[in-house]
């Protein structure tokens, strides 16, 4: 990789690499079409916990004035639109590597997001999502890492930029939070708590109709795509909960108190409360 | 031999944490021929009693030449050197922040597969059942490879005693994998109060939006502390600034699967269903007869969350106190 000193005491201009995700809406009820299909004309959006990752590049180049924040994804052609939404957020500009399938697994999708980014220029910093809320792998971060030979901390939570790396936090357990310090250039995995993702203002989402969106086809880039650590052999909708079930208990307060403890005692379901 | 690893996790006390026991069921249930419980403390020996009834045949107490407490990649690689020294053909843990994050370490750097998040898994197919799309589908998800890693949502599986308690003894590991030196855990910020995790409980009490100020959480968390379950909240309750966000349940926040999730005063988006869906039973305490809640829950409190917790918390003393008198 090319030295470009990196520094961050406002003086080298930063390179940073945000990958980001095209995912259906949380909100879309999902159609399974075949054994591991689901319709793909629901809505789809950027992944929102990558936007964490978006918000912190743009915040760290906003502060020094200087830098640039590229996107990258792994998806199919219709991934443009979200890449334009990051585009219309602030990024500088997109990289899609094409794929003719929504699922890759995560072995084969970091070794895509590694190619594209060592193609594309030396990273200071990479930002991702904690997990794409699609296929909810939850371990695309550690395995770019791995590629690229950088540290990893997935789940940031607070994230501060000093002259020695990169210094995070991530919550643990019972609202318990480590702090932790990285070498630069690292692998960030960012969640709620790191920023307040903005929102793209419509100058913006015109302005982002003229940057660049680079397109590599995954064929393109040697990965050996027929060795996949994982495959997706099914998908089985989950029935959802039904009004059918439900129980109401009307009353005065205590009745309706009452009535959920023995319920609930009878199911032997409360800690400590009825012989259990 | 199907020898599968179980990573056991502790508490901040050292305390085995409950949810290893459903993770262990688990991994008997997948068919392991051998359960190895590899331990990263020194203090291995203590644990037996509670390891054994589950069919744990060894316990290894893990360690490296340097301390790996602030290192989770010298974690990762002593358990990969475990690994191999056991001839372990699956390395199994939690799917907590923490079990994850090591379960994703050891399987990028030995370039293995792994499924996280499990709902459960079969050693002679190689499958794994877990969430995709917010929990509305459960992908089959098979290895491709001889080793592999698994974690398992915590209390995603009901914790079932083996046939015949095992004969476990303990036995050393020490691996000389050397640090790569690029990150270190400088310190552990630890909150204020005792606070029962959530991914951990058995009983979840949130808050939403109509809770309507930070101080009101306290009749959940008095309710909470007779019955030892934990304090959650929705997003609303979190971005009004009434909780911190690690009490939240939903996207963005927790994935949970308690036996009784009580929701109060949340109107049940489909963003915080993608975090307690799979509780057992899910009760909602909402005056709104029109909440959506109301569509996928079990039991329905249709009245006001601040007359009728504190009825809930007064009905739960009368009988603890009915039954220590006894």
């Amino acid at each position: 990789m090319e030295d470009r000193g990196f520094s961050w005491k406002g003086r080298v201009k930063m390179r940073i690499y945000v990958c980001v995700k095209n995912v259906p809406d949380t909100a879309e009820s999902i159609a399974l079409t075949g054994t591991a299909a689901f319709d793909e004309s629901v809505k789809f959006v950027l992944n929102p916990y990558d936007e964490y990752g978006l918000e912190a590049a743009l915040q760290i180049v906003e502060k020094q004035g200087e830098g640039e924040v590229i996107t990258v994804t792994v998806g199919k052609e219709a991934a443009t639109k979200t890449i334009r939404t990051a585009l219309a957020i602030g990024a500088h500009r997109g990289i899609l590597v094409k794929t003719d399938v929504q699922f890759l697994d995560s072995g084969l999708t970091a070794l895509a997001l590694q190619k594209a980014i060592e193609l594309d220029g030396s990273p200071d910093l990479i930002f991702t999502g904690k997990e794409s809320v699609d296929s909810e792998g939850l371990q695309t971060p550690y395995r770019l890492a791995a590629a690229l030979k950088m540290p990893v901390i997935n789940d940031v939570a607070a994230l501060n930029i000093t002259d020695d790396g990169a210094v995070v936090e991530r919550e643990i357990e019972g609202g318990a939070r480590e702090v932790i310090r990285l070498s630069m250039p690292c692998v960030i995995g960012g969640t709620k708590g790191m920023n307040e993702p903005r929102q793209p203002t419509l100058p913006a989402i015109l302005r982002a109709k003229k940057k660049e969106i680079k397109q590599i086809d995954i064929h393109e880039l040697n990965l050996a795509l027929e060795k996949a650590k994982t495959t997706l052999v099914k998908l089985d909708p989950v029935p959802e909960r039904s009004k059918a079930n439900l129980k109401m208990i009307e009353g005065d307060p205590q009745t309706m108190a009452e009535a959920l403890v023995q319920l609930l005692q009878e199911e032997k379901l409360l800690n400590g409360v009825g012989g259990e | 031999m199907k020898n599968v690893g179980v990573l056991i996790e502790l508490d901040e006390k050292g305390v085995l944490k409950g949810t290893n026991f459903g993770m262990i069921t688990a991994a008997r249930e997948a068919g392991a021929d051998a359960l190895y419980a590899i331990i990263s403390n020194g203090d291995t020996e203590k644990y037996k009693d509670r390891l054994q009834p589950y069919g744990v045949s060894k316990l290894i107490t893990l360690s490296a030449g340097d301390d790996f407490a602030h290192s989770p990649d010298l974690h990762a690689k002593a358990l990969i050197d475990a690994l191999n020294h056991f001839d372990l053909q699956c390395l199994v843990g939690l799917s907590s922040v923490k079990g994850r994050d090591l379960l994703a370490r050891a399987a990028a750097f030995l370039d293995a597969p792994l499924v996280l998040d499990c709902l459960g898994f079969d050693l002679t197919e190689k499958t794994a059942l877990k969430s995709h799309f917010s929990g509305k589908t459960v992908a089959t998800i098979r290895f491709n490879g001889d080793h592999f890693f698994c974690g398992i949502r915590p209390n995603a599986i009901e914790p079932k005693p083996a046939a015949a308690p095992s004969d476990a003894h303990v036995e050393a590991f020490q691996s000389n994998a050397k640090d790569p030196g690029l990150l270190k855990i400088e310190k552990t910020l630890h909150s204020e109060k005792d606070v029962v995790e959530l991914t951990e409980a058995n009983i979840i009490i949130s808050g939403g939006r109509a809770m309507a100020s930070p101080e009101n959480f306290k009749i959940l968390h008095e309710c909470a502390a007779l019955i030892n379950a934990a304090v959650g909240a929705s997003r609303a309750a979190v971005d009004a600034g009434y909780v911190p966000h690690s009490m939240q349940v939903g996207q963005t926040g927790k994935t949970v699967s308690p036996k009784v999730y009580i929701a109060c005063g949340i109107s049940g988006a489909i963003q915080h269903f993608a975090g307690m869906k799979t509780a057992k039973k899910i009760v909602a305490i909402n005056w709104d007869k029109d909440a959506p809640i109301y569509n996928k829950c079990d039991y329905g409190l249709p009245g006001d969350l601040f007359e009728v917790i504190p009825a809930l918390t007064k009905v739960i003393k009368e009988i603890k106190s009915r039954e220590s008198e006894s």
